[in-house]
């Protein structure tokens, strides 16, 4: 069950994205995260939309996988959506139902803010997954993080450690997990019930799981860190790596063609608000 | 075996101490030598003090009495620098029991290349020594996949390889083979043997299994923190009753050989490998038949 968790996970594959530079990824992640939020109009939208499948075709990562991970966050994204629709006030009035004290009130607005924020989750959770987290391995990404930051470290900020620590972390993932299943299996062949009563007795019932996980998780810290003084680490000074990150020229023109697909996308609409023109909004 | 010794240990102690600071002892007074090259296996049950020895070895701690020397460095000192435990670590490789607790990284090859990375070494050699290691352990094939989905013989394989990579002159397996199955043990023995006959790296591996300490050059078993019985496979494996009274499990061939032997045959004890023994037996049979 816990092993289908596939949320910030690395499929291995040689696609294009999975050859970029990690750190002209996450400049391109960051790029996309805030023009999802700037994206006003559906055109804005649509285009957004055009670029994901594209960037999901060219990945070569299974619709299936993508569609997986979204799962577990799809009671958000309805969430969020249910919120704009009812709390969204508008002249364009669809349904306005009186019931005693409750005031239901649907605008085309509403409906049409609901759609923009599920859409934006969405398109969040598959940009970042496709651009980033799927098609890049852990290492590359804390690798691109680390280089990205190292100016930091000249002003004293431990961006090794951090970037070492956020490696380690990821490691873990997949074992701990595993071994979440292996306390559960344990707990329930002793009759313990995860899956009924109500929120405070389920819970109740993660306790006796959160604390072996805890205890042996203080253990595996306390080895690995013997393995890892044994392995010659002492910190950042004077590390190599195997792997050199090296921009190519496809590094740039990826991050060229981003660039100039957010320009052509939204300039024209951010033209239109600046110089006054309105009545769109509503048509986009 | 004149290849003069890498390891010196002299009159080895320690003592664990508790909160309370009551004491437990681990080690009491341990002398040993371990030659170059050589595969030699430390064997003993439970709390013998086999795995606090292999840490004293590698300066994760400080004994109580006595010294160390390892390659002519002293690493019992107090005062050992951290470059010189950097230059010990190099030398001396250690593989724990835990495979899931000492591999770093989340791809394979990344992993192997950890130790190299620390040493700070160039990028293309480390590339070279990485790829050289995973063939020499036969795990290229996985060079790219993650750790977590190999199978534990394969995993303290890559752990091994992250140890080849750095290029060290001696290997403790500290219980590294306790964790696996039959057939994970077999795979990581084939290829610690190898590094030992090809490569002449020197093996200490601290285990409790009998088959795999028949596979060493030496066997040094300890009990309740000291030295009990030294010598090779054969030697000590006909000690049967001495083995059996620190509870120590002997192989079957050896024990089979040790009961005939007690009720008067005249068999060798001396014999460890299960073929061997049943030739022994047969041709003891024949001549009983001719007679």
């Amino acid at each position: 069950m816990l092993k289908d968790v596939t949320l910030g996970q690395f499929f291995p594959g040689n696609s294009l994205l999975h050859r970029l530079d990690p750190r002209i990824k996450i400049i391109a992640t960051v790029l996309l995260i805030i023009v999802v939020f700037l994206a006003q109009n559906m055109l804005g939208y649509g285009l957004l939309i055009l670029l994901t499948l594209l960037l999901v075709a060219v990945s070569g990562i299974p619709v299936k996988t993508i569609l997986k991970s979204v799962k577990p966050l799809i009671f958000i994204v309805l969430l969020t959506c249910a919120m704009n629709v009812l709390f969204t006030g508008g002249e364009n009035v669809l349904l306005d139902l009186r019931w005693s004290f409750i005031h239901l009130k649907i605008s085309v607005e509403g409906l049409l803010g609901g759609v923009k924020m599920a859409l934006r989750i969405l398109l969040l959770i598959v940009d970042t997954g496709v651009v980033l987290t799927y098609t890049t391995s852990p290492i590359d990404l804390t690798d691109g993080i680390e280089r990205l930051l190292s100016p930091l470290a000249k002003i004293g900020l431990p961006v090794h450690t951090f970037a070492m620590m956020m490696s380690l972390a990821l490691r873990f993932v997949p074992t701990l997990i595993e071994e979440t299943d292996k306390i559960m299996s344990a707990q329930k062949s002793r009759g313990a019930d995860f899956s009924s009563g109500n929120l405070v007795s389920r819970v109740k019932a993660l306790v006796p799981i959160l604390i072996p996980l805890l205890i042996s998780s203080f253990r595996r810290a306390d080895e690995l860190a013997l393995a890892m003084e044994c392995r010659c680490y002492h910190g950042g000074k004077g590390r190599t790596k195997m792997k050199q990150l090296h921009l190519r020229a496809a590094d740039i023109l990826f991050l060229i063609f981003i660039a100039l697909f957010i320009g052509v996308a939204f300039l024209p609409g951010i033209h239109c608000s600046l110089l006054g023109i309105t009545g769109f909004d509503f048509l986009f | 075996m004149s290849n003069g010794a890498f390891i010196k240990i002299e009159n080895l102690s320690f003592t664990y101490k508790d909160s309370e600071g009551e004491g437990k002892k681990a080690l009491r007074g341990v002398d040993l030598e371990i030659e170059k090259e050589s595969f030699v296996a430390l064997l003993g049950h439970n709390g013998s003090g086999k795995s606090t020895l292999a840490k004293i070895i590698s300066a994760i701690l400080l004994p109580e009495e006595g010294r160390v020397v390892v390659d002519g460095m002293t690493v019992t000192d107090e005062d050992l620098s951290d470059e010189d435990i950097l230059k010990l670590h190099k030398k001396v490789g250690m593989v724990f029991q835990n495979p899931d607790n000492q591999l770093v990284a989340t791809v394979v090859e990344e992993d192997v290349a950890f130790g190299p990375e620390n040493l700070g070494i160039e990028p293309e050699e480390i590339r070279r020594r990485v790829d050289d290691a995973m063939a020499l352990m036969g795990i290229s094939e996985y060079a790219r996949h993650a750790p977590s989905k190999l199978s534990g013989g394969q995993k303290q394989r890559v752990a091994i390889a992250g140890l080849m990579a750095m290029e060290p002159q001696c290997m403790i397996l500290d219980e590294a083979t306790a964790m696996l199955d039959p057939r994970g043990r077999k795979e990581v023995m084939d290829t610690v043997l190898r590094l030992n006959r090809e490569k002449g790296i020197t093996v200490l591996h601290i285990t409790h299994h009998m088959d795999e300490a028949a596979l060493a050059d030496r066997v040094v078993v300890i009990d309740d923190g000291r030295v009990l019985l030294d010598g090779t496979p054969g030697e000590v494996f006909s000690k049967v009753g001495l083995m059996q009274s620190v509870g120590l499990e002997v192989l079957p061939q050896t024990e089979l050989l040790y009961e005939l032997t007690q009720c008067g045959l005249p068999l060798p004890d001396h014999v460890t490998d299960a073929e061997e023994c049943a030739r022994v037996i047969f041709e003891y049979y024949q001549s009983q038949k001719k007679a």
